[in-house]
């Protein structure tokens, strides 16, 4: 016997004009857990709803109960396109709280992993950028140079993308001989697959226009809304951490900010771009002046900070100084120096800052995290309002968001 | 004391008077407190006057002092002047029962989310926000995880018993 159906509609829903879109958490186009509710009027969005936290991990909380050098490995979690850039920024937080001068050859290895890290990051997001207006090839054809920027960190770390790399004061050992082969082949043959990628999208008749147009931003809104990074660089605003307050020994180099002007998908994709030329020029100039470097100063690679930097392991087992401070350290028995300290680093998406409070004790009285990804996040609707659906997917991925980093 | 930190500390001096105190300088960074009441009009005046232009909010946050009674909870502006590259930050302080600050969001857009954070992890009502609710926790938490009353490990949860984690209580059978 067969039986009607009647398929009974909410109330209203008939007279419902607009579709309502779930983009995300798990949808291909947000390249991350988090997601988008849109509400389109046709193809055109009228609204949207941006909700995150889907991979919070209370980072906040857990630094409040861990040493200082345990807090590293949580920092490379947040963008993990870049840890090396997050890893960095931590120590020098820590090294201004406790006041650490660091010798200027640690300062030059710092910048060339930074500036790698940088690439790595701008590279996934521009060639992501290329993926959803449809251009696969760039993105396969630039990943085995983001292979050779992991092989470069497993060789001075033993990890690839959660990298923990580097110390309070420096590195827990020098840049062996295949990383320094490794940085000079990436500076050898990385300018001719950027420009090649350069030749496959920036005059790209297809690729423009879905680009030009999309999801803009003055520079007044996006000071408002506290961008930061290549996005508020593509507004048409110079500015930069590392001209502004120069870390690292990043004063000493000579590089060009460039800007855009509409800070729209394509303002961001070349913003991006020059950065990256940018960043090797940078790396360049870092690996000569290791090179300029002479006697002692040519193989220091950490600062003299016993309290926090572990002892050789040999030296651990022989030698009755070094193995009661390897104790102390990894115990956590050294209180570090009252005060509140906010640094802040130009990481790959903007301004990443640590707002740490110290009262004295062990570990962090509070810890905060500017995540620059989060900050800008919000924006979102204002970018897309009005725009085509496809535009939001381009202006997701050109915005580089990142999970990680949105949710701490 | 930086030349151009006294110069805003003296401008703050004689803009509000007693609502603002505590100066400090550590790392080059000008550092007080201010009247909670206060905390709006101190963002205005810095964000207006011609000669501070504190125009970007980089970061907004709050801790929590269990030991300092009536002011429990302290909520942190970093703001900065990005021409110039000075930064400043303050803090306004408020009860923990009674946690109530003026939202930031009608001057700089960035302090929405930001709000969100702080009430969701240590339940400060901003009045005025347009959309104050649970932004990283699930909406159903009925308390703020980032206060220090709370333990690491959550302990109100009861979902995460041995038996959650495969590892049941055998009851051993009983031989005679």
């Amino acid at each position: 016997m067969s039986q009607q159906h009647h398929i009974i509609l909410p109330e209203g829903s008939i007279e419902k004009a607009t579709t309502t879109l779930n983009l995300g958490p798990t949808h291909p186009a947000t390249h991350g857990v988090f997601q988008n509710i849109l509400e389109l009027d046709g193809e055109r969005i009228v609204s949207a709803d941006q909700t995150v936290g889907y991979i919070h991990r209370a980072f906040e909380k857990i630094a409040e109960h861990r040493n200082l050098y345990q807090i590293t490995t949580l920092t490379d979690r947040l963008n993990y396109c870049s840890g090396p850039l997050n890893n960095m920024g931590w120590h020098l937080t820590c090294e201004k709280l406790l006041n650490v001068k660091t010798p200027k050859r640690v300062d030059y290895l710092r910048v060339i992993i930074m500036e790698l890290a940088r690439i790595s990051d701008h590279l996934i997001c521009n060639s992501i950028v290329g993926v959803d207006s449809g251009a696969f090839t760039g993105f396969l054809y630039v990943m085995q140079y983001r292979e050779l920027i992991y092989e470069i960190y497993d060789e001075i770390c033993g990890s690839r993308i959660t990298t923990n790399i580097g110390r309070i004061g420096g590195f827990e050992r020098d840049f062996n001989d295949i990383a320094f082969t490794k940085i000079q082949k990436f500076i050898d043959e990385y300018p001719a697959v950027l420009k090649e990628f350069e030749n496959l999208f920036n005059r790209n008749r297809i690729f423009v226009d879905r680009l030009v147009g999309a999801g803009p931003i003055s520079a007044e809104r996006a000071l408002n809304y506290g961008f930061t990074g290549p996005n508020l660089r593509a507004a048409g605003v110079d500015y930069d951490v590392r001209v502004v307050a120069p870390y690292a020994s990043y004063d000493e180099f000579d590089f060009t900010v460039p800007i855009g002007t509409t800070g729209d998908c394509y303002d961001r994709f070349l913003v991006r771009n020059q950065e990256m030329w940018q960043s090797l020029s940078i790396i360049k100039q870092a690996m000569n002046k290791l090179a300029d470097l002479k006697g002692k100063d040519a193989t220091v690679f950490h600062a003299d900070v016993p309290e926090y930097y572990l002892p050789e392991k040999q030296d651990v087992y022989t030698k009755m100084e070094q193995m009661i401070w390897h104790f102390k350290i990894i115990y956590g028995e050294i209180n570090m120096p009252k005060g509140e300290v906010y640094h802040s680093i130009e990481a790959a998406n903007g301004e990443l800052g640590y707002y740490l409070i110290s009262d004295g004790g062990r570990s962090p009285y509070r810890l905060h995290f500017r995540r620059p990804c989060f900050i800008y996040y919000q924006a979102f609707e204002e970018l897309v309002k009005d725009g085509l659906l496809s535009d939001a997917v381009i202006v997701m991925s050109s915005l580089n968001l990142i999970a990680g980093e949105m949710d701490a | 004391m930086l030349a151009h930190n006294q110069h805003i500390q003296q401008k703050l001096i004689e803009k509000f008077g007693e609502g603002v105190y505590n100066f400090e300088e550590t790392y080059e960074t000008l550092h007080f407190e201010a009247d909670k009441d206060l905390n709006l009009k101190i963002l205005n005046f810095l964000k207006s006057e011609q000669d501070l232009a504190f125009n970007f909010l980089t970061d907004l946050c709050a801790v929590h002092y269990p030991d300092n009674k009536g002011k429990e909870i302290a909520v942190v502006y970093n703001i900065h002047n990005i021409a110039k590259n000075i930064r400043l930050r303050f803090k306004v302080y408020t009860d923990i029962a009674n946690p109530e600050v003026y939202t930031a969001t009608s001057i700089y857009a960035t302090a929405n989310w930001l709000e969100r954070e702080t009430y969701d992890f240590f339940g400060v009502i901003f009045v005025g926000h347009p959309n104050l609710k649970r932004i990283m926790n699930v909406e159903e938490m009925d308390y703020f995880p980032l206060r220090k009353e709370y333990p690491l490990e959550d302990q109100s949860r009861t979902d995460k018993d041995d038996e959650m984690f495969g590892r049941q209580v055998m009851q051993r059978p009983m031989i005679n």
